[in-house]
């Protein structure tokens, strides 16, 4: 579902944000991204959602080499997967519904199918009473379901998320992960960077950590580690 | 095709939504677009109405060979098939020296004198006409050279000159037009273009995120386009009232000033096929602006999360 292979990002003033990065996530996994500030783990979510091209290296989602891909095709390519960010990107002037259904008017789907659609996701992250609110009147916390309903709704199969649970606490955050998990048990590829270990430990899910722009420690070596 | 339908209907009320929210701003731009395609509009009117009055004078334009002493009709009647065979050549007209003197005998007030004369000193007259598509000045210069080369032709005149140089002048006047409506036309794509590229700077935001979820640059642009559209037809329908104000406040005093002339001159108002090309004239200029503009813009925001 996601390869890395031989990865590497540097930028135009000279900082090198990944050196030399490799794992491959299947289909259905939940993976955490663990890593300090600066550790390259938004460049790889980053790469993975085609923000940014690599340096060096594939970067191969959902079986296509995201190198081949021309700009006419990456808003197609991005429409397959579902994007959660620690600020939301909500549109503030528009509905918690819009907000919700804007991946499926992109994609140019029926009116019915939208209402449907975003009816469900709206269900399934507790906010079923706030569709008309403006993501101002929500809370942080209901701001980010909101971030995390829209970016479900397409039911995509891969879903990426950066720092989900950094404004949450830890109620809020368990809640968010366990969205996550019943996306990846009905075969969802779930990516998340995070920076809380806590409950990295508490998921027992598989663990990638970055250093230095590097995969520095095995996966079960990195659980030890976080533990 | 409704999904199509409503996304269109959607993008094209939120561009309304986005006018009724800024109705100054709005307005000032509405109101430079109309300017800037009223000028043109009222310089074609009145190069149409000027056009129009001069048209049956331009009938008038005949060129005359007046042949020599000793031609004989014949020779003038052959001259005449040969000139009505030549291309921009609407009719040729035979006027013999003895219905020329005629003529003048009854018109004129000489018939006595005339009577006394023993030999008739008119020349045989051949008066040609120019077609409709042959009347400009350089025309009539060619035609005029090309008579004056038979060896039969005496004087070769060319009458109502004053209707070519209206000609060359409504002419040049309909080139300035043009240039001005051209040079104006592209102040309005660029007015409208400017104000497309405010208006993607203010939404830039937006503009990610709808990109974040997969939107693509057409899917983005549309709202723009709409702006765009909306600002051009706007701009004309303002154009074309000011227009119609300004037929309407100087039909009056013009009527006026042409009959102390004796002329039955009148300033056209323009007509709905006009009107209805202007604001489609508008819509489509304000389209182009902002597909420019927009094209250009949007392509450089890209989603940076």
């Amino acid at each position: 579902m996601i390869r890395f292979e031989h990865v590497g990002k540097r930028y135009p003033n000279g900082r090198t944000a990944l050196a030399d990065v490799g794992f491959e996530i299947g289909p259905g996994e939940m993976v955490f991204l663990t890593g300090r500030s600066g550790a390259g783990k938004s460049t790889i979510l980053h790469l993975a959602a085609l923000l940014e091209r690599p340096s060096q290296g594939t970067v191969t989602v959902n079986g296509r080499d995201t190198s081949r891909l021309s700009a006419r095709q990456v808003p197609a390519f991005r429409r397959q997967l579902g994007m959660v960010f620690q600020n939301h990107l909500l549109l503030p002037d528009r509905s918690v519904y819009d907000n919700i259904a804007l991946p499926l008017v992109v994609a140019h789907a029926s009116t019915r199918d939208i209402d449907k659609r975003v009816r469900t996701a709206l269900e399934l992250v507790g906010l079923a009473d706030q569709a008309g609110a403006l993501p101002t009147e929500l809370s942080v916390g209901e701001q980010q379901r909101v971030g995390i309903a829209r970016a479900v709704v397409g039911r995509p199969p891969l879903l990426v998320a950066d720092e989900p649970t950094g404004n949450l606490d830890p109620q809020l955050s368990r809640d968010v992960m366990k969205v996550f998990r019943r996306f990846s048990e009905a075969g969802v590829t779930v990516l998340v960077a995070t920076h809380d270990l806590a409950l990295v430990r508490e998921s027992g899910q598989r663990v990638i950590h970055i250093a230095e722009g590097r995969v520095t420690v095995p996966d079960a070596a990195a659980a030890g580690d976080i533990a | 095709m409704s999904a199509w339908l409503g996304r269109h209907l959607q993008a094209l009320l939120s561009a309304a939504g986005r006018f009724a929210r800024a109705p100054f701003s709005t307005a000032f731009t509405v109101l430079v677009i109309a300017v800037a395609l009223t000028l043109p509009a009222g310089l074609g009117l009145l190069v149409g109405s000027v056009r129009a009055a001069s048209g049956n004078f331009a009938n008038a334009v005949e060129v005359t060979v007046y042949f020599k002493r000793g031609t004989s009709l014949d020779a003038v009647g052959k001259h005449a098939q040969e000139a009505a065979a030549q291309p921009g050549i609407q009719s040729t007209r035979v006027v013999p020296a003895d219905e020329a003197l005629e003529t003048f005998r009854r018109d004129s007030g000489f018939g006595d004198a005339l009577g006394s004369m023993t030999e008739n000193p008119l020349p045989h007259v051949l008066v040609v006409q120019p077609s409709a598509d042959a009347r400009r000045a350089v025309d009539i210069d060619a035609l005029k050279q090309r008579l004056s080369g038979w060896k039969d032709a005496e004087i070769v005149q060319v009458d109502a000159d004053w209707i070519q140089r209206l000609n060359a002048i409504l002419d040049l006047l309909r080139r300035v037009l043009l240039g001005t409506a051209a040079l104006l036309g592209l102040g309005v794509v660029a007015v409208i273009g400017n104000t497309v590229r405010l208006e993607i700077l203010n939404r830039r935001a937006e503009i990610e995120i709808t990109k974040l979820v997969g939107g693509s640059n057409a899917f983005v642009r549309r709202p723009f386009l709409y702006t765009g559209v909306l600002y051009g037809a706007l701009g004309a329908a303002l154009a074309s009232v000011l227009v119609l104000g300004a037929c309407y406040l100087l039909a009056a005093p013009v009527a006026v000033l042409a009959q102390s002339y004796g002329s039955e001159f009148r300033i056209a108002s323009p007509t709905l096929p006009q009107l209805a090309g202007m604001l489609a004239l508008g819509a489509a200029l304000g389209w182009i602006g902002a597909f420019l503009s927009a094209t250009r813009h949007l392509a450089r925001i890209e989603p940076s999360a």
